[in-house]
């Protein structure tokens, strides 16, 4: 990287922090949520992350205003404040969002500079852009938390808004360069994705993929609701209860047997 | 060279019967200690104290019932009814009769007593009266010291009306040569002395004191050891009379003799423990590092393989069930104070060893294992961390955490051993301290650390900056000027400081009066035979005898105080958001939510005093008439929006608790304005004062006695909780706290610090959720933290939280992938999660 590169002034919109994250990388981390998003997930459980634009939601009967423009310095300070919980449990930084992508300026700048700071980092994302935003975060990045939430285009698209093509091609690029270790995240949701042939499918892209880590099956869970409400939005997956445990283990030994990877529930 | 093994032993069967047994009854109160120590001092009038004192004890232990309940394997009752009291009255008693006919009914901690029980000891009281360590205690202190104590500006009543307890004794020695051996000392000693020595009569008296004490122990030893022969005689079950034989060899032989065995030694430590309780009525007598004084037998007998690891975790079951048939009856305001039938007996496992090795062994293990087995509140289990702690070790203390059994707490080396060096003691002796009671580390055997030795509530004299003084119509406090009047914020934390030495120096001249009346009234002599250089010198703990003197009394409500001068400078000074007059008014009707009786009672008595001041008589009619007056003065209702409004300003300064340097730092400046003036302060015994900072569950009561406060609290709520922030003040999660509260000065608040998080059991799942709570752990401990425990949360706790968001804020709790705040969630999924709650991990 260019001597003269000012991670710290480069500007960005997130819309929450979140520290003492143990189920977003390795170790104790501290989100950082983006805010925007290339999807429109049905069951997304941050949907005031969906808009670039900033929002007001009402939360707890209070209009509370969503989104923050601020700088990779600023937010940089705010990460390094636990840098002790790091060192001692192997953590770091990591982006979620909302998309991360949709800001690479940003993300560049907040990945750079975290490892400048010699802060562990690893990002949330779907890979849903061009190959060539993500190879520029690849040397910044220790860890990539790839969602593939469905193997087939179509239904992807009437779930997600947008078929899955892209994320597929960059899934194995991204796996091929060997510069970052990937891991695959699948949320299961009851009527999209939860059967045995579904899940077997995704396990099986993840399989032929090389050098993946692990792969985890994020149980769907209703922690968005009320943020739908808070915007004024329907949420059209009210009737949806979170899979069962016996279900999850199931579908556990299905992608165990379909991947041949270490796999698990949960982040 | 590993010392240890992980591998878990399953709980033993006897263990769920010994529990079960313990808990079938609501606790008695007993009266055959009070009766015989009465006879013993009505025969002994006019002797030494030290020799009464002994004589009382042997009367006791040769007379009071005695029992071995079914299937114990180390043995030792202090009552015949299980988990019951005897009672104390050469320290008070008066309390204990005005309660006779409400004790049993109380909400905390109820004990049945009989009518025989009540007639006996009204009988035994009636030569207690001017003979109590209370008494004498009482008429020491100044005028000025009483008045504070009444207006409840700080609170010393643990001690003044209890024994002291909070020490731990050599175990070791008389592990290794029996009270024979100290007895052979004390001979010895005696015989050293000249009768025409200046300190003859004292130190003759003390060593004949321990002398007699000893003999009592044997003798009480030995009739268990006739109990259990004749139990043994009568029993039809084997495998039980087996049993009995061995116990009654093993009282035959222990505590009189060194222990030759591991059964032995857990008998000898047995009747150590309890018997010190029967000696005196001090609450927080601490067993201390138990696997390290109790390794060496245990090590020889696996070695000799004479015992096997589940026999020795057994017996380490059995003494961990018998520490809670110990009971203590408090009164009931101070059974608020200390809930849960506590008895504080703080045992530690870990930490290194007087050259600076780990010393973490097998039986560090067992000791974790037995808080499991018996998932009972007894002992106080604690475990010692330091850079050099074995990670499996951790891992299995976070394991017992995830239980939600509240143990252990987990102490942190580096920062005590540093604060008891700055104390006097010597790098050998600190290398080796353990804690006593809730968070008060000490040598053991070495010190007389009066580790709780009052409540002192840091809010009070906040109120008296902003009545100049006055509590109630009386002046309690200094005149630090009218508070409208003190026109920079220097002067107003200045008169803060003020208003807190002032409070300080009575709170030593209360603790210094109550300690000369126990070593004048209640010396010690068994207690003193283990602690040196009682022997030595020829003087009990209470005169002076120990090495190692200290008072520690504990100051709590620093988060409060420091949100609220941080607030009062911001707002009022700063910004001049609103001036003090109008903050004065907000806070003396609480915001404008209205008075209370109680309140209203305190303005009428402040009104009528300032009428008397002025001059005018001021007759019972017209008190009346004010006190109807003060009820009925509504606040306007534009005050009230007013003082609301001046509320949510203060709501919306910073709070300590997030990890806000600037607010960080104002709190550790706030929180020397009591624990500094404290170090320049005496004890009767030639120690030094020295500060805590924790509040038991003190919080609670004595923030109902606290008016509302410039950080916003509202009058009669709780207090923060030790050093952590006020609740629902802190938002930004457990490392923002903690970050918060490391930055707080620990080392000089060398009587302890405390710090509790509450977890949801799934923060905590999985080998990797407890990796990353060892890891929180091992963080807040780099940055210099001294104490930290934790409330993994129950499904109760859970429901409370759903009907009171404000109260848990910083609740983390496991959603699906991630961890989120308990409170920001929706009810629906809160539903879930409670319903989750019970599944385990």
């Amino acid at each position: 990287m260019d001597e003269t590169y000012n991670y710290r002034e480069v500007q960005g919109r997130i819309f929450d922090i979140q520290r003492y994250s143990i189920h977003d990388g390795p170790g104790i981390r501290t989100i950082v949520f983006l805010k925007g998003c290339v999807l429109r997930c049905l069951w997304c459980c941050n949907p005031e992350s969906q808009e670039f634009g900033i929002q007001t939601m009402t939360v707890a009967g209070e209009k509370k205003v969503i989104g923050e423009d601020t700088t990779a310095g600023r937010v940089l300070d705010i990460v390094e404040r636990d840098r002790p919980y790091y060192r001692r449990s192997g953590g770091g930084l990591t982006l979620s969002g909302g998309e991360s992508l949709c800001q690479p300026e940003f993300a560049k700048a907040l990945l750079y500079g975290a490892k400048m700071r010699g802060i562990n980092t690893a990002m949330e994302s779907m890979g849903c852009a061009k190959y060539e935003v993500i190879e520029e975060l690849l040397p910044y990045l220790d860890d990539y938390l790839l969602d593939i939430k469905h193997t087939d285009p179509q239904k992807h698209k009437r779930f997600t808004g947008r078929e899955n093509n892209l994320m597929l091609e960059n899934a194995a690029r991204i796996a091929q360069s060997g510069m970052t270790r990937l891991s695959i995240r699948v949320p299961v949701v009851p009527t999209f994705n939860d059967t045995v042939q579904e899940i077997a499918a995704i396990a099986a892209f993840a399989g032929r993929l090389k050098n993946v880590y692990r792969l985890h099956l994020l149980p769907y869970h209703r922690l968005g609701q009320d943020k739908y409400e808070g915007l004024g939005r329907e949420y059209r997956m009210k009737d949806i209860l979170p899979p069962a445990g016996e279900k999850m283990e199931l579908l556990l030994r299905t992608a165990r047997e379909a991947s041949g990877l270490e796999c698990q529930i949960g982040g | 060279m590993k010392r240890y093994t992980i591998v878990d032993i399953p709980k033993p069967e006897r263990i769920g019967r010994l529990v079960d047994h313990l808990y079938a009854r609501m606790p008695e109160i007993e009266s055959a200690r009070a009766v015989l120590l009465t006879e013993s001092y009505r025969q002994t009038e006019g002797e030494p104290m030290i020799l009464r004192r002994a004589k009382a004890f042997e009367h006791i232990l040769k007379n009071i019932p005695i029992i071995i309940r079914e299937e114990e394997l180390i043995v030792g009752s202090s009552t015949i009814a299980p988990r019951g009291c005897q009672t104390y009255p050469e320290f008070s008693y008066e309390w204990l009769e005005a309660e006779f006919d409400t004790v049993a009914a109380r909400t905390a901690d109820p004990f049945y007593i009989s009518e025989q029980t009540k007639k006996d000891l009204r009988e035994a009281h009636k030569y207690w009266k001017g003979r109590t360590t209370s008494e004498l205690a009482t008429s020491y202190m100044t005028p000025a010291t009483l008045l504070s104590i009444e207006h409840n500006m700080f609170t010393p009543g643990n001690y003044f009306y209890n024994g002291v307890g909070h020490v731990t004794v050599q175990y070791d020695k008389v592990l290794r040569i029996g009270l024979e051996g100290i007895k052979g000392e004390a001979r010895e000693l005696l015989s050293s002395l000249s009768v025409a020595d200046w300190d003859y009569q004292k130190r003759s008296s003390f060593l004949e004191a321990v002398i007699i004490s000893c003999d009592a122990v044997i003798l009480y030893a030995e009739r268990y050891a006739a109990l259990a022969g004749k139990m043994a005689d009568g029993c039809a079950d084997e495998a039980r009379k087996r049993e009995l034989l061995q116990i009654a060899m093993n009282c035959a032989r222990v505590p009189a003799k060194g222990a030759q065995s591991f059964y032995e030694a857990c008998q000898s430590f047995w009747f150590i423990q309890q018997l010190l309780q029967l000696e005196s009525s001090g609450h927080s007598i601490s067993p201390g590092r138990f696997d390290q004084y109790m390794y060496p037998y245990y090590k020889k007998d696996l070695d000799a393989g004479r015992l096997t690891r589940e026999f020795a975790q057994e017996l380490m079951d059995c003494i961990w069930v018998k520490l809670n048939d110990l009971n203590k009856c408090r009164d009931a305001a101070s059974a608020e104070g200390f809930a849960g039938y506590s008895l504080f007996q703080n045992l530690i496992a870990g930490g290194q060893d007087a050259q600076g090795n780990d010393a973490t062994n097998d039986l560090s293990f067992l000791c974790i294992q037995a808080s499991k087995h018996v998932m009972l509140p007894q002992p106080s289990f604690s475990v010692r961390v330091w850079n050099g702690t074995p990670h499996e070790f951790l891992m299995k203390a976070a394991e017992l955490t995830r239980t939600g059994v509240g143990l252990p707490a987990y102490y942190n080396d580096e920062v005590i051993i540093p604060a008891l060096l700055s104390r006097g003691l010597s790098l050998a002796d600190a290398r080796e301290y353990n804690i006593i009671g809730c968070v008060e580390p000490q040598k053991a055997g070495k010190t007389e650390g009066w580790h709780d030795a009052a409540f002192f509530n840091m809010c009070r004299p906040l109120e008296l900056v902003f009545s100049n003084g006055m509590d109630k119509g009386v002046q309690v406090g200094v005149r630090t000027g009218e508070v409208e009047e003190l026109t920079t914020f220097e002067q107003f934390y200045d008169a803060y400081k003020k208003q807190m030495n002032y409070q300080i120096e009575l709170l030593v001249n209360a603790d210094n009066s109550i300690d000369v009346a126990h070593a004048e009234r209640c010396p010690l002599p068994f207690l003193s035979c283990m602690v040196d250089d009682c022997m030595k010198r020829g003087k009990s703990v209470q005169e002076g005898g120990a090495i190692y003197n200290f008072t520690g009394p504990q100051g709590f409500g620093v988060a409060n105080m420091a949100d609220s001068l941080y607030a009062v400078k911001k707002l009022v000074y700063e910004e001049k958001a609103f001036s003090l007059a109008e903050l004065k008014r907000a806070l003396a009707t609480n915001y404008g939510r209205g008075i209370d009786a109680d309140t209203a009672a305190a303005v009428t008595a402040q009104i009528v005093s300032e009428l008397a001041k002025s001059g005018r008589k001021v007759e019972e009619d017209e008190v009346v008439q004010i006190l109807k007056t003060v009820l009925s003065a509504s606040v306007t209702e534009e005050e009230k929006k007013r003082y609301e409004e001046i509320r949510n300003q203060i709501l919306a300064v910073p709070k300590f608790g997030n990890d806000i340097d600037e607010v960080d730092e104002f709190a550790r400046d706030v929180a020397y304005t009591y624990t500094k003036p404290l170090e320049q302060y005496r004890n009767p015994r030639g120690g030094m004062f020295q500060a805590g900072l924790y509040p038991v569950s003190a919080n609670v009561p004595l923030g109902a006695q606290t008016g509302a406060t410039p950080d916003g609290r509202l009058a009669g709520t709780p207090v923060a909780d030790g050093v952590s922030p006020s609740a629902g003040r802190d938002v930004h999660g457990p490392t923002a706290a903690a970050n918060s509260v490391a930055r707080l000065d620990h080392y000089i608040a060398s009587n302890g610090t405390l710090f509790n998080q509450k977890f949801h059991p799934s923060a905590l799942s999985g080998r990797e959720g407890l990796e990353k709570f060892v890891a929180l752990i091992r963080s807040y401990f780099d940055q210099k933290g001294s104490h930290m425990q934790f409330n993994v949360v129950s499904r109760e706790t859970l429901l409370d939280a759903q009907k009171n968001p404000e109260k848990y804020k910083h609740l983390v709790v496991r959603v699906a992938g991630y961890s989120a705040l308990f409170t920001t969630l929706s009810r629906s999924l809160q539903d879930d999660i409670i319903n989750r709650t019970e599944q385990g991990f």
